[in-house]
């Protein structure tokens, strides 16, 4: 019964999807469009997968297989994009992080600290693209300073209330059971704001997505952002398309880890769907 | 002196907003010998759960002292366990790790909380939910939890602050029923606050009845009557009635301090 329903589900969300590419499919082999405009989704299949494989036969690389495997010029964009994003991230949160629970735990730090955080947060990340040029030139550097950027903000901010809601009763309840101060930030205010940061570690990863695809349309010579911008130099419209739908479902991916962590850091808490 | 023997000193509490100030205890002396269960009653604004909050060490007297054994009161302790209406279970910790909790402060070894807590477990009827979250369990379930982790400190003075007030009433004679038969077996001494005429009956040697602001003692009673008590016997009920009667004047005074607030 079960089963059946699920298929069903399935079997809706399809439909929409399938009626788009036909409509798509049946513009374009009717000619009622420039192919150059928008090419067929055939087309794009094609080069994705053209993207994907290895560009020469296994017989003429003479390494091992798994490294041929891995060669496709998307398979190696892939990864130096979310090698940024890995890394810009990780260099944010961790700055982000122990300022964060400072300045949640410290209303002295507070006071000398946010209105710093409250004028910088709302400048786009993207509007650093000049200065981080300036600072690191091209390549990696300034795509992880940017990125990195872009997810410090939400988990400072969401670390800051975390630790600012965290509730007196907990507070008392662990004093009272003889918590020294080391005790009851590390055993009770870090945990409890655990949501808090998980939502701005959440919202700081797709910040990071966004902008290391901007940083390497500017910055950098290979990545997702960087083969997009390139195919239109070259009037490869099926290759942007075949672009654009890889970045969508890497983001998917990382959004679909993200939340599956979520759940699991969070299983104690109340008012999540299992 | 004994580890469990408290005394309330002459204890005053000032509240300071910026426009006004609220006594909240005014001249408050109590003498608790070690294993009485005493109740403190009165309606809502009373102060009673000012003056557990004082004797936890969460809030200190303005003036006045109040010693818990031989030590002045200066902070909360784990020699003073208290329970908390709103269960104030760590929801990101199981059943096994909230009662372990105070054992670790101390600095027990593992072996010897993972036995502490396996005989509490059992002795609350929570061996089923060692490995549990909070948010699995009903509420008579997370006070028990909550009864266990200040039972594990082994803490000489119990402290519960309308530790049943959100529970259903079956729940909460069961509750009452268990609370007993510990506090018989370990002879704790316990402060129990309450508005309720009845549970308080049902479960106290001592009641304190206090006055709606300031506080004050309005009567300190010894209820004599025989354990286990029946609250539809003939004496539960003629006590029922007289402390009835005290409650619901000082309920009238809190009544009418509203109205007045509410007209100017």
């Amino acid at each position: 019964m079960r089963k059946t329903l699920q298929w069903r589900e399935i079997g809706a969300g399809v439909i929409v999807p399938v009626a788009l590419i036909a409509v798509w499919q049946t513009a374009c082999s009717m000619g009622w469009v420039n192919e150059h405009v928008l090419p067929s989704p055939w087309a794009v299949v094609t080069r994705w997968v053209a993207y994907l494989l290895p560009a020469k036969p296994f017989a003429e690389t003479g390494g091992s297989w798994l490294a041929w495997a891995v060669s496709g010029e998307l398979v190696v964009d892939a990864t130096g994009s979310m090698y940024r994003v890995a890394v810009g991230f990780l260099v944010g949160a961790a700055l982000a992080l122990p300022l964060g629970l400072l300045m949640g735990a410290s209303p002295r730090i507070y006071a000398w600290l946010n209105p710093l955080a409250q004028v910088l947060r709302p400048i786009p990340p993207i509007a650093y693209i000049p200065l981080a040029i300036l600072w690191f030139g091209l390549g990696n550097p300034p795509a992880v300073f940017l990125i990195s950027i872009g997810a410090f903000f939400p988990v400072l901010i969401n670390t800051i209330a975390g630790v600012r809601q965290v509730d007196g009763i907990y507070l008392r309840a662990a004093r009272n059971l003889g918590a020294n101060q080391r005790t009851l930030f590390l055993r009770v205010i870090l945990p409890a704001s655990v949501p808090y940061i998980l939502s701005g570690v959440r919202i700081g990863i797709g910040t990071a997505f966004i902008v290391v695809i901007v940083s390497e349309m500017i910055a950098v010579n290979n990545g997702l952002g960087f083969r997009i911008l390139e195919a239109r130099e070259y009037f490869w419209s099926d290759k942007i398309i075949a672009g654009m739908i890889s970045i969508g479902m890497l983001g998917l991916a990382i959004d679909i880890g993200v939340n599956k962590l979520n759940n699991y850091l969070l299983r104690w808490h109340r008012g999540l769907e299992h | 002196m004994s580890a469990s023997h408290i005394s309330v000193d002459h204890v005053h509490k000032v509240f300071k907003s910026a426009d006004r100030e609220v006594v909240a205890l005014q001249d408050i002396v109590l003498d608790i010998p070690q294993g009485q269960f005493v109740c403190l009653l009165g309606p809502s604004g009373c102060g009673k759960s000012t003056l557990l909050n004082a004797i936890a060490g969460f809030s200190l007297p303005s003036s006045g002292s109040i010693t818990a054994g031989s030590t002045l009161v200066s902070g909360p302790g784990p020699d003073r366990g208290m329970v908390f209406q709103e269960y104030a279970l760590f929801p990101w910790m199981t059943v096994e790790k909230n009662i372990a909790f105070g054992l670790e402060i101390k600095g027990m070894g593992a072996a010897q909380i993972h036995d502490t807590v396996t005989i509490l477990l059992g002795k609350l009827g929570l061996s089923d939910f060692r490995t549990r979250y909070p948010k699995d369990l009903s509420g008579g379930m997370r006070q028990r939890v909550a009864i266990a982790r200040i039972l594990a400190l082994d803490s000489p003075i119990m402290l519960m602050d309308e530790p049943f007030g959100a529970l259903d009433a079956l729940t909460r004679r069961n509750l009452q029923d268990e609370l007993l038969r510990i506090w018989a077996e370990l002879g704790k001494t316990v402060i129990f606050v309450t508005h309720s005429i009845e549970e308080a009956i049902y479960l106290a040697d001592r009641i304190v009845v206090m006055t709606y602001r300031p506080g004050t003692v309005k009567r300190d009673m010894l209820v004599d009557l025989p354990r286990l008590r029946d609250p539809s016997s003939a004496p539960f009920n003629a006590l029922k009635r007289e402390l009835g009667q005290l409650v619901m004047e000082e309920q009238q005074r809190h009544h009418n301090a509203e109205l007045t607030a509410a007209v100017d």
